[in-house]
């Protein structure tokens, strides 16, 4: 591993440094715990667990935001692509509720896709629009109330159970993070991605289709936040209003923190993994503390700018 | 003189379009309202439209720059704060104290009567406009990408307002709510100019909403001027440029924080009226995250493009202006209520997407990948 050599490379820094901050976080909520309640349950792999438990819905969120952040376009439809798909499974219910779920992410993303790649909107603001139809849409189906249909049982197992002691949905976020990690690596399709987000006029005069490479990020975006959405309401046994709304943000500034750059081109996806890492044990370990709502969005915000300060500093405009 | 007429419309087609699209749309509004043309139909829609426009002009100046800023909504909602405490107009004073950490500061007293007001005024814009030169210099000093750099403050300010007010509450002056959010013969009686606004000069103009006329004089006290000053055309060299700006030797890194500070100051205005309309303020955390993509759709309609260096922030109070509409017909229409998000997303996303039919008559694709 490069963390060995004293020189890093320029994506191997932001990972190291990240990691190390999640041992800082560690070891300041281990002291915290063990000065207060004389207990270190941040070191038990039981807690552990469970929170990478709840941090595997985040962590699917982030991979399908890296595809998209990579090639220098954003995401915000996420919040309601998650909730649709959540409410559409568990009102189709049956064998049919995963594909079905699916399926709403993969629509999503193709009407993402095809507004930014084809008819060239700037995915802030199409995006933007996409959230609010599918919100509307979402809304006018549930009648604005909590829905009242429950998650299958396979949904249920997926997010909720345990295989040999260790969450399914570890499982689910693990497969997810594999799969991205082979498509960036060892694929046409990857390296396409990285060269459309470093300029993508040079990749389409290489011969890449970009357009239709943009339309594919999109869509695995979209899935990814499915995936995300239909995992949560079986982990909850339901959909509910606004449950995508926490996963936005925190997305984006786990895609960030691990070294991504938010113009497109650069990162590695282990990255984007101890990003998600970070914020959700720094999450825990702000609750474990009590710390009220408007602490947490202070530290949350000053954490971001102080690891963008370490290592995500742009260079200086020279010509 | 009628090519110049020509040339100067197609060099300003999107506000030119966002100016038609308001007019039109809002004329329909008034044809189809009960009370249409009324000033009490006026005085709502102005109160109903300020605090957008205002953040939609704040979100203009970064975005010229060629950096997007996602905390004016928090700005805005932090200064809102700040106004719950400082504007009570209590006579004799308001009394600050700081709770923090269990720890219990007291902060002295803060004027009351007008000059309190008057004070806690430039204080709350003030604040917005520290937070605002904060976003510059992280943006600029730091070298932080500006979007994901306001991400940050505008967690941590949304944090500050929050500590403030960790339910809604606070108080304004009623008469400071009622001068601000009424007709001008309304502002004039309160405060007592004009033979209390019964003045015959002063007849004709009583019936405009007061947030109209503070929206012009601030667009042209503050946005005009700063448009045409130095730091202003280095704003657009910057947006449009970056490093043809900095070998022209002009001030870039200054031009950076001015705009983020403008816009801090921007979204304060917003915040400061809308906890005046309310009377409280109100850390509300989707409202604000609503204001900052609303303030994002606003600049587009507007005719701003978000690559910077093209568009005004006079195009983007129509764009603002023209959302809300939008809403506005909604209550005459009696649209269900359950379905008004999704005619909001309609129209947003065919107003951006006919915008954008001129790529098919793009001949070299290459264009295209600017």
């Amino acid at each position: 591993m490069s963390s060995a050599s004293l020189s890093l490379s320029r994506d191997d820094r932001p990972i190291l440094i990240a990691a190390l901050f999640i041992l800082v976080i560690l070891v300041a909520g281990t002291i915290y715990t063990f000065a207060r309640f004389g207990s270190a349950p941040l070191l038990s792999p039981t807690y552990l667990l469970q929170q990478l438990q709840i941090g595997a819905f985040l962590g699917i969120v982030a991979a399908g935001m890296m595809m998209v952040i990579l090639i220098a376009q954003i995401d915000l439809s996420v919040p309601w692509t998650l909730a649709a798909a959540a409410m559409m499974a568990t009102s189709i219910g049956g064998p049919l509720a995963i594909p079905v779920g699916l399926g709403v992410g993969l629509l999503v993303g193709l009407i993402n896709g095809i507004g930014v790649a084809y008819l060239r909107v700037p995915s802030m603001i199409f995006t933007l629009g996409v959230n609010a139809v599918m919100r509307g849409l979402m809304v006018a189906h549930t009648g604005g109330y909590a829905p009242q249909t429950a998650a299958t049982d396979l949904m249920r197992m997926l997010a909720g159970d345990r295989t040999l002691g260790i969450p399914n949905a570890l499982f689910v976020w693990a497969a997810v993070s594999v799969l991205v990690t082979i498509v960036l690596q060892r694929t046409a399709l990857g390296r396409y991605v990285y060269a459309i987000g470093n300029k993508e006029a040079a990749a389409y005069l290489a011969g890449v289709d970009t357009r239709r490479i943009t339309v594919i990020c999109f869509v695995l975006c979209g899935v990814a936040a499915a995936l995300a959405g239909v995992l949560l309401a079986g982990y909850s046994t339901k959909a509910y209003q606004g449950m995508g709304d926490a996963y936005l943000l925190p997305s984006i500034a786990a895609v960030v923190i691990g070294g991504t750059n938010i113009l497109g081109g650069r990162g590695r996806y282990l990255g984007t993994l101890i990003g998600v890492v970070l914020i959700v044990l720094l999450n825990s370990v702000l609750s474990i503390m009590d710390m009220p709502e408007a602490g947490r969005q202070v530290i949350y915000g000053l954490v971001i700018i102080f690891m963008l300060l370490v290592y995500g500093r742009g260079e200086r405009v020279t010509s | 003189m009628l090519d110049d007429v020509a040339i100067r419309i197609r060099q300003n087609i999107g506000i030119v379009t966002a100016v038609l699209l308001f007019s039109i749309l809002y004329l329909l509004y008034n044809l189809a309202h009960p009370k249409g043309f009324s000033s009490a139909v006026l005085v709502q829609n102005g109160d109903e439209i300020f605090a957008l426009a205002m953040l939609a002009m704040a979100q203009t100046v970064p975005v010229l720059a060629s950096g997007l800023d996602l905390s004016v909504g928090a700005v805005m909602t932090m200064v809102g704060c700040f106004a719950s405490y400082l504007l009570t107009g209590a006579v004799d004073g308001t009394p600050l104290h700081l709770d923090i950490f269990g720890l219990q500061l007291g902060l002295g007293t803060f004027p009351g009567g007008i000059s309190g007001i008057l004070l806690g005024i430039v204080v709350c814009l003030a604040t917005g406009a520290l937070a605002g030169f904060i976003n510059g210099c992280i943006v600029v000093y730091g070298r932080i990408q500006p979007i994901i750099a306001t991400l940050a403050t505008g967690a941590v300010y949304i944090g500050i307002a929050l500590f403030l007010r960790p339910t809604p509450g606070g108080k304004i002056d009623e008469d400071l709510n009622w001068a601000m959010t009424n007709s001008l013969g309304d502002f004039a009686a309160t405060v007592h100019i004009f033979d209390d606004g019964a003045a015959s000069w002063f007849a004709p103009v009583a019936w405009i909403p007061v947030p109209f006329v503070l929206l012009v004089l601030i667009a042209l006290l503050v946005w005009v001027p700063f448009r045409r000053s130095v730091l202003g055309r280095a704003v657009y060299a910057v947006g449009s440029a970056e490093g043809a700006a900095y070998m022209s030797g002009l001030p870039i890194d200054r031009a950076k924080i001015a705009a983020f500070t403008l816009a801090g100051f921007f979204a304060g205005c917003g915040g400061l009226f809308l906890a005046i309309q309310t009377s409280s303020g109100n850390a509300d955390i989707p409202q604000a995250g609503a204001y900052t993509l609303n303030s994002i759709a606003s600049v587009v309609i507007g005719g701003t493009s978000l690559l910077g260096g093209t568009g005004s922030a006079i195009g983007s109070i129509f764009g603002a202006m023209v959302l809300r509409v939008i809403s506005f017909f909604f209550r005459i229409f009696d649209i269900a209520p359950l379905l008004q998000p999704l005619f909001e997303g309609l129209i947003l996303l065919a107003a951006v997407s006919i915008g954008a039919l001129g790529v098919l008559r793009v001949k070299n694709t290459l264009e295209l990948f600017r």
